[in-house]
């Protein structure tokens, strides 16, 4: 609904996925001069991360992430991401792919959740971006780039009333509604209960703004105070503090949007039982998908001009597993349940000549040239310019 | 006071939607119905007071008569006039008015995209019948679309446009009492928190304007001349329709409230909030000194649930039913 949500969702995403590379990264990093040569390296790490941070804050890809527009499907979102997590030397297979949407979309998920106000959705996306700054901070360059996307939100979003940040944060809602992959550390931490939903607690600090719950005021027909009671419940909520900030650089407060992950805190995702509605799933793939249009057309620009990063010469392509094993890997692969498939739609690097003229095909029946008030074509604009980069 | 009484599930799960929950209870008969939307669609149960026996029926946003596009409804309820019950719709691409059971559609409005700046979201939000003839609509721009219900039939048309708004509307309350003279019949209110008070008619005539006060009002009720408005900031306030003066400020949740119910026989308020919790207030007034009281009742917690609807099952308040985002049921409550 709200036409300002996508900038937000993509930056926490990304935040995320930044994260749970970065860990994976190291837990699998062998020292420079021990390595074989399919092996991670320190080195190698720093570049996968400032490979995938130049992708994400690429200035024509803001500018056109920035734009007013609905929300991307699930299924067109994901397909960014894939692109996004191939930007370098790294290669993942599905499974692991899978995997890091899971852990990606259940954190933001619970950092919208548990967000005292609408606003606070902000200083979550503040944090990652911190935390972003601080993954390249021997490179000025893209921090520049950074501070430029940071600038832009805070021009964009720091005006914005409170009832349209709730909208967003509805938006959002919609978005992730009934996902409840459970997430190892979370359930760990208690902030997942076993049923996959989350633990929304009911004490500690009011949101800003919010006084603490108890106090009942009447007035008279002057406008006088004449009565004052105060009724209790099981909650335990105090004042908070202070506020975060919303400058460029400031403590947020918050802590939502912090890196959670460690090394040692490695995560794995549980696949029986959480989905409920399964009734609800179906239905949401039968409704027409208002970007089936867009992901076409990204798909076929993408067969027919992919130059694939696959590393020429000496260099081979680097896995990286999202699991503990490969077995665990390949076993996760046959057993995701079909419900749960985000059907993403196989890159496949070879040309078939056959495949581009059926998708052509399609791609010629679907531009029509009919007056649509939005028919911009942003999206495709949008994941276009993902290939130029 | 009040404990659990069985749950209803549903087909899918409720959106975290303002006053996302619409309860109709036809009198004289057992069946009461309730919906709650879904994204793109709403959940419609019929179910006997017994709690045994329930039907289902899920109605889907029209999609508009353009290409492709799924539309988000954004909410559904039960418009009750002397002649006829009809199921409002509204969603992003307009507002659909179906029969009771949702069996038939008999009206779509489709919302005018040209008349909302670029970039804005388009929607209709806010949904209330009014003086016994017209079912009162609101939308993002701010305009209040006023139908005219003919007793039967399918000739349902735009009576009027009320443009005293200039935030995107999240709820409209009809007077569910006596109004005292001058107090209006209805209330429209805003994104910003502004609240109007509006006499019913051929013509609808602003009776007063309530400022805002820098919180959102996302539910609102009026019952014998008294507004009560539910916030962003977890607080109530109550008002007097007429003049607009504040007469009660309650600090009722530690976040946002979704929303409100009233029950008029008792004067009995209900309230849901993101943060879990329901509560139950009673509304009356001082017979001497003319000043509104309010009380607290009795608090539920709806563990780990964001609230998004309540309302009261009965007109005296004794039961009430509750549902929360991500919730594939509705909850229910009743007096002890």
């Amino acid at each position: 609904m709200s036409m300002r949500t996508l900038p937000l969702l993509f930056l926490n995403l990304g935040g995320e996925m930044l994260y749970i590379l970065d860990q994976r990264l190291r837990a699998q990093s062998i020292p420079g001069e021990k390595a074989r040569k399919d092996e991670w390296t320190d080195v190698d790490r720093k570049r996968v991360m400032n490979d995938i941070i130049t992708t994400m804050f690429n200035k024509k890809f803001m500018e056109e992430l920035f734009k007013p527009q609905e929300l991307y499907s699930k299924k067109a979102l994901r397909t960014v991401y894939d692109r996004l997590a191939h930007a370098s030397i790294m290669r993942l297979n599905q499974a692991s792919m899978d995997k890091l949407y899971d852990l990606m979309t259940m954190a933001f998920k619970y950092q919208v959740l548990l967000c005292p106000r609408p606003k606070d959705i902000l200083l979550v996306t503040f944090n990652h971006l911190d935390a972003i700054k601080d993954f390249i901070q021997d490179a000025p360059g893209i921090l520049n780039q950074v501070d430029e996307t940071f600038r832009q939100l805070i021009e964009t979003y720091t005006s914005l009333s409170a009832g349209e940040f709730q909208l967003i944060r509805q938006t959002l809602l919609i978005f992730f509604q009934d996902m409840h992959i459970r997430v190892s550390i979370f359930l760990k931490d208690k902030v997942q209960n076993s049923n996959g939903r989350f633990v929304l607690p009911i004490s500690g600090p009011v949101p800003w703004g919010t006084e603490v719950p108890g106090l009942i005021r009447m007035f008279n027909h002057n406008g006088d105070e004449v009565k004052r009671t105060e009724f209790t419940t099981d909650g335990n909520y105090v004042t908070p503090q202070r506020e975060g900030s919303f400058d460029l650089y400031g403590d947020r407060v918050l802590k939502l949007g912090t890196n959670m992950y460690s090394v040692s805190r490695p995560v794995e995702t549980h696949m029986s039982g959480s989905y409920k509605n399964l009734a609800s799933h179906t239905k949401e793939n039968i409704v027409p998908n208002p970007l089936a249009k867009e992901e076409l057309n990204f798909l076929a620009r993408l067969l027919g001009e992919l130059e694939t990063k696959t590393p020429g010469g000496s260099e081979t392509g680097f896995r990286l597993n999202l699991f503990m094993t490969d077995e665990e890997e390949e076993h996760a692969a046959l057993t995701r349940p079909e419900e749960l498939s985000y059907k993403v739609v196989t890159i496949e690097a070879t040309q078939e000549p056959g495949r581009r003229e059926e998708l052509s095909r399609i791609l010629g029946e679907m531009e029509v040239a009919d007056p649509r008030p939005d028919s911009s074509g942003k999206g495709e604009d949008l994941l276009a310019l993902m290939d130029g980069l | 006071m009040y404990r659990k009484e069985k749950s209803i599930q549903l087909k899918s799960s409720s959106a975290a939607l303002y006053n996302n929950l619409s309860v109709l209870r036809l009198p004289g008969r057992q069946l009461a119905c309730f919906s709650t939307v879904h994204g793109p669609s709403v959940n419609v149960v019929s179910a006997a007071a017994d709690g045994l026996g329930f039907s289902h029926r899920q109605l889907q946003a029209k999609e508009g008569g353009m290409a492709v596009s799924t539309s988000i409804l954004t909410q559904a309820a039960w418009c009750v006039l002397p002649s006829r019950v009809l199921l409002v719709l509204t969603s992003q691409k307009g507002i659909q008015m179906y029969e009771s059971d949702g069996s038939i559609m008999v009206y779509w409005h489709a919302l005018d995209v040209t008349e909302h700046p670029p970039g804005q979201a388009v929607f209709a939000r806010g949904i209330a019948a009014a003086g016994g003839r017209f079912i009162c609509v609101g939308t993002s721009s701010g305009l209040v679309l006023v139908f005219g219900i003919p007793h039967k039939g399918t000739n349902i048309t735009v009576s009027e446009v009320l443009e005293q708004h200039h935030d995107a509307i999240t709820d409209i309350a009809a007077e569910l009492g006596q109004a005292p003279d001058g107090a209006g019949d209805l209330v429209t209110a805003d994104d910003s928190g502004t609240l109007c008070v509006w006499s019913a008619g051929e013509e609808f005539t602003l009776l007063s304007k309530i400022p805002a006060f820098g919180c959102t009002c996302s539910s609102v009720k009026l019952w014998n001349g008294v507004v009560a408005a539910g916030y962003g900031n977890g607080q109530i306030r109550l008002y007097e329709a007429a003049t607009g003066l504040l007469r009660a400020e309650v600090n009722a949740h530690a976040r946002w409230i979704y929303a409100l119910d009233l029950a008029p026989e008792t004067g009995k308020l209900l309230s849901g909030a993101e943060d879990s919790f329901v509560h139950v207030w009673k509304l009356s007034r001082n017979p001497d000194t003319n000043d509104v009281e309010i009380k607290h009742c009795h608090a539920e917690c709806v563990t780990d649930t964001q609230v998004c609807g309540v309302r009261f099952c009965d007109p005296e308040g004794t039961s009430f039913a509750v549902t929360g985002y991500d919730l594939s049921e509705i909850l229910r409550y009743g007096q002890a």
